[in-house]
């Protein structure tokens, strides 16, 4: 068992390390523009949509330009999606007549997908038409994706240019990002969801006889038939993996048979949560011109995650102490996976639910395969605690990696001033507007973390939604707002948060946690971008060695987690020690 | 920032069109060709008659049967228009009981059983249509059904041979039995080899 | 020439200490605190702990009141300590500059009506001088206001500013023009031009700044002030929010009380980063000091933070890189000449040169061809001094014309009289030159004698120097206006990366630009009036005090030694300001750990005891591992003062090397020491039960 753990782990962590390197390589082409096979088809669109639009390719924009073209865009599609919500019972494609979405709901799911959340205050399958999961949901699941990486693509820009006014053209960046990138990885890999057993169909859901009742005489208060959710599901799950958006077109998301139903499709879809953040981080090496500087940053994040993820499967795979006592067998053994399997499902067990758990929350994905609500305390706070690091390690794509660099810039100021020197990173001076623009960046999600929870707490409407009793309720909470600040979209599921409050709140708090970023992130690009560049010395902070990996690692762990410790001592620390002291 | 809004809304229907119309009936219609049984819920067919869905798990309840994950979706079990877990924390009082009460149904079926009982067959799935259990869950069942059905125990364990799955490739995932798939075959309706 | 550190201090005197205390309580003014951030918002804490303390007094509420008195009392202290850090670091850098300042005392001036010499003078106060005032100063007068010498030439005793003993001469004109106020003239006259207002003077500037009132923070200060505020900002919430989720907490264990304001002010003082917030400015202040104790006035904190930055250093080969006094090493007369005819025609056009290479010319006639030194009016010959439009220097006895110069000079000359420049001397030349040394070329009337080698000395130490700051990664470029030749050979003894030969103020204003171009900072160092546009294009300028006033203007630090070697140690200095600052923030951060294990525990007791697994440091009581954080959290900051004051020590090695060695002490030590103190702390309370 111990073998087959760590072979999994492996397995996953080289594939996904052998695919990055080149896929990143041919994301920054993408970007840098440079000629590529998929031009030939994508070339003639690209320019037919931008004459259509008035849409000038070839003049950049400056930050603000950038910010406000984002902005539009952003608006404009969250509106889409909002309106499509409380109209879908007059839209086409509506199979099971569902209703419309409320207003309060409606709008917590518009700015979800469009802030690359996908919180889902709702559930897939009894509340969204499939003509909504489609033009609504799935659109966003590519152009939000797609914004995420044009925002990083434009704070790479602000390092590689000196003296410059403009960070890129948002409308190429954007249209790029979906039709070279996100869409044909997206088109390849529905297909081997489907292959897998993912559905994809435009067909009503289905009843079926129970095997159980037809065998049944007399015939007991049960149903006799079971329902069973179909619809387009695949086309959905390449993209919510692939963007690391992560709304789920079922309630139960990954862990749904029907989005995940082997260890193949579920490796894959692993794969796709962590394959574009930490593909980019390549891109970002080789449009620097420095590929050591895009490895010392996907090594970070993989020592992050890996560190996560072994405090999370020793928790998980310990099993719940409170059951070894009812004599219930949680071992590992050549039969079974063991651990704590509330809210697991057998096919993934407990290796392959702790990979995913630490994976969708590292990235700011969020799909789940298995019940965060149900993990052990501290088993569920390493996903809480990548939450909290401000989706850093891989992150969303882009978002991701423009939160890995506002660390850095970080760790390079205080290193810098430790070794003499004003801070320069990637040989750009770190001067007090820099600094003053990652401040916003880590404070913003700290801020609407702390201030929320708090909020929720204080307000009857906030604590009447937990689910569990005790700590564990305020876990429910913290992680609520966690998951909304930092756009990653999980749950502690039981959280009944499909209510005004939470729906309005959450919102909002998503809506700052996404573009309360942005805007200093792109406000930095332009500084940057106006700079002189400072030649590498001896005397230059090296920034690709392990030393660095160490100092960014010691730099998010402080300046991500200790804000958090008092709030996680409250929560699942204090529920860890009290099930000990049950025992 | 006005010369930004007919852009901005022309994109959103272009990539409206593009991703969320052709994209997903492209899938479907690749789908629907290539991989048609599974596009439409690797349903288990026997003479016209469907059976259930291969990956979604049915209710057992009867000693005959084998038993799946206990689930915790809403209105009934393995109710698959409503997928979902239990979400009940580890240290939540009403999981300890609802184990409680699983473990002495199942103890109460079959009191000559004193292995320890295996994890998953007490503790609900995360999408409650989970449609596997470990081998040791069903080995923990074995001596029950053969004794209620009258059938001896090779020929039982036979059957659960065939109908266990290994991990994928090999590696990946955990071995594991299709509970509804046993059953099927058991009533003789339908054979794991098929 | 070595720097002469005159102003050492006893690091505390009893005089500074008293100074310093009372300053320590003036700042407690609101508007003082207001300028510090971090340590404002322990302010406002001390504030609310000190309301609630009366509050319970006044109430009769008697539980809890020592606890909440002691807390408040030691977060009184935390301020009076950051208070003292920075009292403490202005006091000294004051007295430093006061004894810089040295004779600079109110005296009596004569102002000319009139700018030039025989002209009357009005008695004024020194320091109602304006600047374009122009006084006169006789024998034995005090200097009464920086200026620049208009007319007459004096010896000028210079030893208050510099420390150096042996007077200088200041005279009108050339190089040697600016006179500092408080000096004192020793012999003949000056009239000079005042060039500053009152309080504008280099040491008044100075002095200014190391005042918290005009201080201004440096950038660098400024973007760390930025990430302290939002730290600040974060445990901030972290604590106000830690009430609501108190109260829920107490709501849902149906146990204990939330958590009361004194613990959580306690806790958000021991968070935020006090320690670097309490000692941020004394480190600039002391920085400040720390360049006057070098004998360098700096105009700005900023040019001194610049200066840890810099990445070129251009400095000059003579005076610098050698010692500057060329000395004559050989004769080698052209083809038919004797080697004495040629050391006699040397040391006859030599004979008026006062310059010490001009003597070693003559010491080398006499050792070699024991030529005894001539009377320049016996002989009844004219000297004919060097000249800029010539470049020559020489002596006419009678028809009889000896010149000596470089070779270009020379061949002017020849040229000049339709002669024809021999290829033997440029041979000559151009060997001699290829040893580093410098040819001097010898030639009377229309033809070339010869050569003289003069040879330059690289000065011992300074090779392992370049060396260092090789490591440190900075490139150093001699500057010289010796030929490319020369230039070569010396560049490469001394061991510089680079050298621009044939040097002139328009080359060297392109080189800095060049450099700066590519993104390099550029120090260097200058006393000509020629050098002010490249010290005016430099990031760091160090002017020589005894250069002329626009170098002086140009600049943005005066050296008071005139010591050009000691822009390393000025670099050095402002690298050390910077690493002080990034040490003390890490250790400041990495603290916070231990604090949490301390207080995270205590605050929660009545509610969730089983917390108390997180005591591991096993404090005795709640309330006793609260105090004793803030007791740490206050003496931690006395203890490292003597830090901020001397700045972390700094060798040089490669970023990475120092990063290492800095992160492992600061960064290791700063998550160690507290586990330790606060324990100790706690051990102590227990002993004195309290």
């Amino acid at each position: 068992m111990f073998i087959n753990t760590y072979s999994q782990i492996s397995l996953y962590l080289i594939t996904l390390l052998l695919l990055a390197k080149p896929l990143g390589v041919y994301m920054a082409n993408v970007y840098e523009n440079n000629p590529m096979l998929l031009n030939r088809l994508f070339a003639p669109v690209e320019l037919a949509l931008y004459r259509l639009s008035g849409i000038k390719a070839a003049e950049e924009m400056t930050w603000k330009q950038y910010v406000a073209a984002l902005l539009w865009f952003n608006f404009f599609g969250g509106l889409a999606v909002f309106i499509v919500q409380i109209a879908q019972a007059y839209l086409p494609l509506n199979p099971q007549q569902l209703a419309n979405v409320s207003f309060d709901s409606a709008f917590n799911t518009a700015v979800s997908f469009v802030t690359n959340t996908n919180w889902q205050g709702y559930s897939g399958e009894t509340t969204m038409s499939y003509f909504t999961q489609m033009l609504g949901l799935s659109v966003q699941n590519f152009v939000s994706a797609a914004t995420g990486m044009a925002v990083l693509v434009a704070m790479i820009r602000g390092f590689q240019r000196t003296h410059a006014t403009t960070i890129g053209n948002f409308w190429v960046d954007l249209t790029r990002g979906v039709l070279y990138i996100l869409l044909p990885l997206a088109l390849v890999f529905s297909f081997i969801l489907v292959s897998q057993g993912v559905v994809q169909t435009f067909k009503p859901y289905l009843t079926i006889p129970m095997v159980e009742q037809v065998q049944a005489s007399p015939p007991t208060q049960q149903t006799s038939s079971q329902t069973i959710a179909v619809g387009p599901a695949a086309s959905q799950v390449a993209i919510k993996q692939l963007g690391t958006n992560g709304g789920g077109f079922f309630n139960a998301n990954s862990a749904h048979p029907f989005e995940n139903p082997t260890p193949l499709s579920n490796f894959l879809e692993l794969l796709a949560i962590l394959l574009i953040p930490a593909a980019l981080c390549h891109s970002f090496g080789t449009m620097v011109n420095d590929p050591r500087q895009g490895w010392t940053i996907l090594t970070t994040m993989t020592l992050v995650l890996l560190g996560a993820l072994l405090v999370t499967l020793h928790y998980e795979q310990a099993g719940n102490p409170l059951l070894n006592a009812l004599g219930v067998d949680q071992t590992s053994s050549l039969t079974q996976s063991g651990g704590n399997m509330e809210g697991k499902e057998t096919r993934f067990g407990i290796v392959n639910s702790v990979l995913w758990a630490t994976t969708t929350t590292a990235a700011s994905n969020g799909s789940v395969n298995a019940m965060h609500d149900s993990f052990m305390p501290l088993g569920g706070m390493v996903p809480l605690c990548l939450i909290q690091l401000g989706e850093v390690i891989f992150g969303g794509v882009g978002s991701g990696l423009y939160g890995m660099l506002i660390f850095a810039i970080i760790a390079v100021f205080v290193a810098g001033l430790m070794i003499g020197r004003t801070p320069e990173y990637l040989g750009k001076k770190m001067e007090a507007f820099e600094i003053k623009m990652a401040a916003i960046v880590i404070l913003i999600p700290a801020f609407f973390i702390l201030m929320g929870t708090a909020l929720a707490v204080l307000s009857d409407a906030g604590k009447i939604a937990t689910a569990n009793p005790g700590a564990h309720g305020f876990s429910e909470i913290l992680y609520a707002f966690s998951s909304a600040a930092g756009n990653n979209g999980s749950a502690f599921a039981g959280l009944s948060a499909n209510s005004p409050f939470y729906n309005i709140v959450l919102g909002i708090i998503m809506l700052f946690g996404r573009f309360g970023i942005i805007l200093p992130v792109l406000a930095m690009a332009g500084s940057l971008a106006a700079k002189k560049s400072v030649p590498a010395t001896v005397g230059t902070l090296p920034t690709h060695t392990p030393l660095f990996v160490l100092l960014l690692i010691a730099t998010i762990l402080l300046v991500g987690a200790l804000t958090f410790v008092p709030a996680l001592a409250l929560g699942p620390i204090v529920e860890h020690l009290q099930m000990l002291n049950q025992l | 920032m006005m010369q930004h809004i007919k852009p901005a809304l022309f994109m959103l229907l272009f990539f409206t069109v593009l991703t969320g119309i052709a994209y997903p009936l492209l899938v479907t219609f690749g789908a629907q060709i290539l991989f048609p049984a599974q596009a439409n819920g690797s349903l288990i067919v026997n003479d016209k008659h469907t059976l259930g869905s291969e990956l979604i798990g049915q209710s057992f309840t009867r000693p005959e049967y084998f038993w799946g994950r206990p689930s915790a979706t809403s209105s009934s079990a393995y109710n698959a228009a409503a997928s979902s877990g239990s979400n009940l924390g580890p240290s939540n009082p009403n999981l300890r009981e609802l184990v409680q009460q699983r473990i002495k149904v199942l103890r109460e079926l079959d009191p000559s059983n004193t292995q320890p009982i295996p994890v998953d067959l007490v503790t609900a799935s995360a999408s409650g249509l989970d449609p596997h259990i470990s081998s040791a869950a069903v080995l923990f069942q074995l001596n029950r059904v053969a004794a209620v059905r009258h059938l001896p125990l090779d020929k039982i364990e036979a059957l659960v041979t065939q109908c266990t799955e290994a991990r994928q490739l090999g590696v990946l995932g955990e071995p594991r039995v299709n509970i509804l798939r046993l059953n099927l075959a058991l009533d003789n309706r339908r054979s794991c080899l098929e | 020439m070595m720097t002469t550190k005159h102003q050492s201090q006893p690091f505390f005197t009893k005089q500074l200490m008293w100074v310093a205390l009372t300053d320590t309580l003036r700042k407690l003014a609101p508007q003082q605190q207001w300028k510090n951030p971090v340590m404002f918002v322990v302010y406002v804490g001390s504030l609310l702990t000190t309301g609630l303390c009366i509050t319970s007094i006044y109430q009769g509420n008697e539980q809890q009141l020592g606890f909440m008195l002691a807390i408040t009392f030691w977060l009184w202290f935390t301020v009076l300590f950051a208070n003292f850090a920075e009292s403490i670091a202005e006091g000294r850098s004051k007295a430093q500059a006061a004894s810089l300042r040295g004779a600079k005392r109110e005296l009596m001036a004569k102002q000319l009506n009139e700018p030039h010499y025989d002209t009357d003078y009005t008695k004024v106060v020194s320091t109602l001088l304006r600047r374009g005032d122009v006084v006169l100063i006789e024998a034995g007068d005090f200097v009464p206001a920086d200026g620049e010498v208009i007319e007459g030439a004096a010896s000028v005793d210079e030893s208050a500013i510099t420390g150096e003993s042996a007077p200088v001469i200041r005279e009108s004109g050339g190089d040697f023009s600016s006179v500092t106020g408080g000096t004192r003239v020793l012999s003949d006259w000056l009239v000079v031009r005042v060039t500053v207002n009152p309080g504008e003077a280099f040491i008044d500037r100075m002095i200014s700044m190391v005042e918290s009132a005009s201080r201004q923070k440096t950038p660098n200060e400024i973007a760390l002030t930025i990430l302290l505020v939002a730290l600040t900002l974060i445990f901030l919430l972290t604590t106000v929010t830690l009430l609501p989720f108190s109260i829920y907490s107490v709501d849902i264990a149906k146990s204990g009380t939330p958590v009361s304001i004194t613990v959580l002010v306690a806790l958000l003082v021991c968070l935020i980063p006090t320690t670097i917030g309490g000692l941020l400015s004394a480190i600039g202040v002391a920085g400040i000091g720390r360049m006057m104790q070098k004998n360098v006035i700096a105009t700005s904190g900023r040019a001194i933070e610049a200066a840890g930055d810099v990445d070129v250093l251009l400095l000059d080969k003579t005076g610098t890189i050698t010692l500057g006094n060329r000395q004559a090493s050989a004769f080698f007369p052209l083809n038919g000449i004797s080697e004495r005819e040629l050391a006699d025609a040397a040391q006859l056009a030599t004979l008026a040169d006062e310059t010490p290479e001009g003597r070693s010319i003559i010491i080398l006639a006499k050792q070699k061809f024991a030529l005894r030194e001539r009377n320049i009016q016996e002989l009844g010959a004219t000297f004919v001094a060097f000249s800029a439009q010539t470049r020559m220097s020489g002596v006419n006895i009678g028809a009889k014309q000896i010149r000596k110069g470089a070779m270009d000079a020379i061949r002017t000359y020849i040229e000049a009289q339709q002669a024809k420049f021999p290829d033997e001397a440029k041979q000559l030349a151009d060997t001699v030159a290829r040893r580093g040394s410098t040819p001097l070329l010898v030639a009377e009337g229309g033809r070339v004698l010869g050569v003289i080698e003069l040879k330059d000395t690289v000065k011992g130490g300074i090779k392992e120097r370049f060396v260092e700051l090789r490591r440190m990664g900075i490139k150093t470029i001699m500057i010289t206006g010796d030929n490319r030749l020369t230039a070569a050979a010396i560049a490469a003894e001394a061991g510089v990366d680079d050298f621009l030969a044939e040097a002139t103020p328009e080359a060297k204003l392109k080189l800095i630009r060049e450099q700066q171009a590519e993104g390099r900072l550029v120090a260097m160092t200058g006393d000509g009036t020629n050098d002010a546009p490249a010290l005016a294009q430099a990031d760091v300028a160090v002017a020589m005090n005894s250069g002329t006033q626009a170098a002086k203007e140009a600049g943005n630090m005066v050296d008071l030694d005139s010591n050009p070697t000691k822009l390393i140690e000025i670099v050095e200095t402002g690298k050390q300001m910077l690493m002080t600052r990034g040490a003390l923030t890490t250790f400041s951060l990495a603290n916070d750990l231990a604090k949490y294990f301390a207080i995270v525990p205590a605050a929660f007791a009545s509610t969730y005891p089983e917390l108390g697994a997180l005591n591991i440091m096993g404090l005795s009581s709640p309330a006793n591992a609260i105090l004793a954080a803030v007791i740490f959290n206050a003496l931690i900051i006395v203890a490292l003062i003597p830090l901020a004051l001397k700045g972390v020590t700094y060798r040089p090695q490669s970023a990475e090397s120092l990063l290492r060695t800095n992160l492992l002490i600061y960064g290791g030590g700063g998550v160690i020491v507290p586990f330790i103190g606060i324990k100790l702390i706690d051990l102590g309370l227990t002993a004195l039960a309290f």
